[in-house]
């Protein structure tokens, strides 16, 4: 039963859980017009105290394409929070508005705190560079819609695997299905976190490889997943210019590539997908931020026990 | 060889950490103890090679959740009239609360007021917990 629920963690749900979410986003995607209207006269709260584009707008046209309604902030100097009020009195009085809220921190485990206090559904919208699993749940209906099964994959990451929040959630969300292998490339110093590997690939005995190399295994791959290096997640800028280009997309690395792989990314991109990749047809990551909201559309109805 | 009274009725802390006696002394506010209290430290002990001691004249209530999240190998002995009535081999609780700060800059429990600062445990052969809010690591260690 997901009415009332929060979602904080990707893991927070059962993969059964996660089926039925991605089982109704699917028949949304078939017939849109028969869920235009289904939460009309219900409020979703969006409050992101960082800024967002994607995230926040995926969520919004969301839950206008449901027929509901939208309120909130885009950033924490348009909220209290500037005159310090914490997130559970923020999220207290939010309760008071809406049915059902979005949140965006940039402090890890704020969302976590909102639903501690919180008397309708939360969504994690993303905090800090801890968890964002409404991207999780896009990239399986991404997955799920382009290949028509979340097993039986090899999975390749590639970029910043240390910071990247989606590549963690991706990679235990996934670790859930029956056999998957993963290839993790990446420069040393932004290798996957050894807590990802100890607790998750190794304990459930799932196969992985770890190398510096996109070129030479990209054969193997039924999924690319490409990521960002992103500024906000070092301290030290020197660091961040070293590695920010450390791995590059384009076509020559894709000859090798296999004709139904697919490329995906979280986005936004900066430079490590080349614009010519875009019209190649195993580019996915557009067609991703679509899922993305056909998702949110189930999510938000299953968390308000809406139905046609 | 320093001689230390031993116990009539009393808590003796055995099998502590060499090093870790005076910080458990301090975690249990001994100091505010109106009553006798000794710690001794590096004693020579055959499974340890050396270990710390707190021996506490009078019965006092001891958290022993906390005291095994600071340190599993220690026992608590419990004496009356001289002898040893129970013996407790503490271990790593599942959880421990309001006990250590978490110490990841990003967590929100370095901004949010009057948030209980909780942890899980993760890694019970590691001692590793982890912060319930941002996952961050803490080494019981």
């Amino acid at each position: 039963m997901l009415k009332g629920r929060h979602l904080i963690d990707p893991m927070d749900f059962s993969p059964e859980e996660i089926d039925e979410i991605l089982q109704l986003s699917d028949e949304i995607i078939k017939n849109p017009r028969l869920y235009a209207d289904v939460c009309k006269g219900y409020i979703l709260a969006t409050l992101f105290f960082e800024p967002s584009t994607r995230t926040r707008l995926s969520f919004e046209a969301a839950m206008l394409r449901l027929g509901g309604s939208v309120t909130g902030f885009s950033s924490a100097d348009a909220s209290s929070a500037v005159k310090g009020e914490s997130v559970a009195d923020t999220v207290k009085t939010i309760s008071n508005y809406a049915d059902i809220c979005a949140m965006r921190h940039p402090k890890e485990g704020a969302p976590k705190i909102a639903a501690m206090y919180s008397d309708i559904p939360v969504i994690n919208g993303g905090d800090g560079g801890h968890h964002h699993p409404t991207q999780t749940l896009t990239d399986l209906l991404t997955i799920r819609s382009l290949k028509g099964r979340l097993s039986n994959f090899t999975v390749g990451f590639c970029g910043d695997l240390k910071f990247g929040r989606t590549v963690h959630s991706l990679i235990k969300a996934l670790s859930r299905y029956e056999n998957i292998k993963f290839v993790l490339v990446s420069p040393e110093e932004l290798r996957v976190p050894d807590y990802i590997k100890d607790e998750v690939l190794t304990k459930k005995r799932i196969d992985f490889v770890e190398v510096d190399k996109l070129e030479e295994i990209m054969p193997a791959l039924d999924i690319l997943y490409m990521t960002r290096v992103q500024k906000e997640r070092f301290f030290n800028e020197e660091d961040y210019i070293r590695l920010k280009d450390s791995f590059i997309l384009d076509l020559n690395k894709l000859e090798n590539a296999k004709d139904d792989m697919i490329i995906m990314h979280p986005l936004p991109r900066v430079n490590e997908i080349s614009m010519e990749v875009d019209s190649d047809r195993r580019a996915a990551y557009f067609k991703q931020t679509k899922y993305g909201m056909y998702v949110r559309m189930g999510l938000i109805m299953k968390l308000l026990g809406v139905e046609i | 060889m320093l001689n230390v009274d031993s116990v009539e009725k009393g808590i003796v802390i055995d099998h502590i950490k060499a090093g870790r006696g005076m910080y458990i002394y301090n975690y249990l506010k001994l100091d505010e103890l109106e009553s006798c209290v000794a710690i001794i430290k590096n004693v020579k002990s055959e499974k340890q090679g050396r270990k710390d001691l707190i021996k506490i004249d009078g019965i006092i209530d001891i958290n022993l959740e906390v005291l095994g999240f600071i340190d599993p190998n220690a026992t608590v002995n419990i004496v009356e009239d001289g002898k040893i009535i129970t013996k407790t081999k503490l271990k790593l609780p599942n959880r421990v609360v309001d006990v250590v700060k978490c110490k990841n800059p990003r967590c929100i429990t370095s901004v949010e007021n009057e948030i209980k600062h909780e942890f899980r445990l993760s890694d019970i052969e590691k001692g590793s917990y982890r912060c319930v809010y941002c996952d961050s690591m803490y080494s019981a260690s």
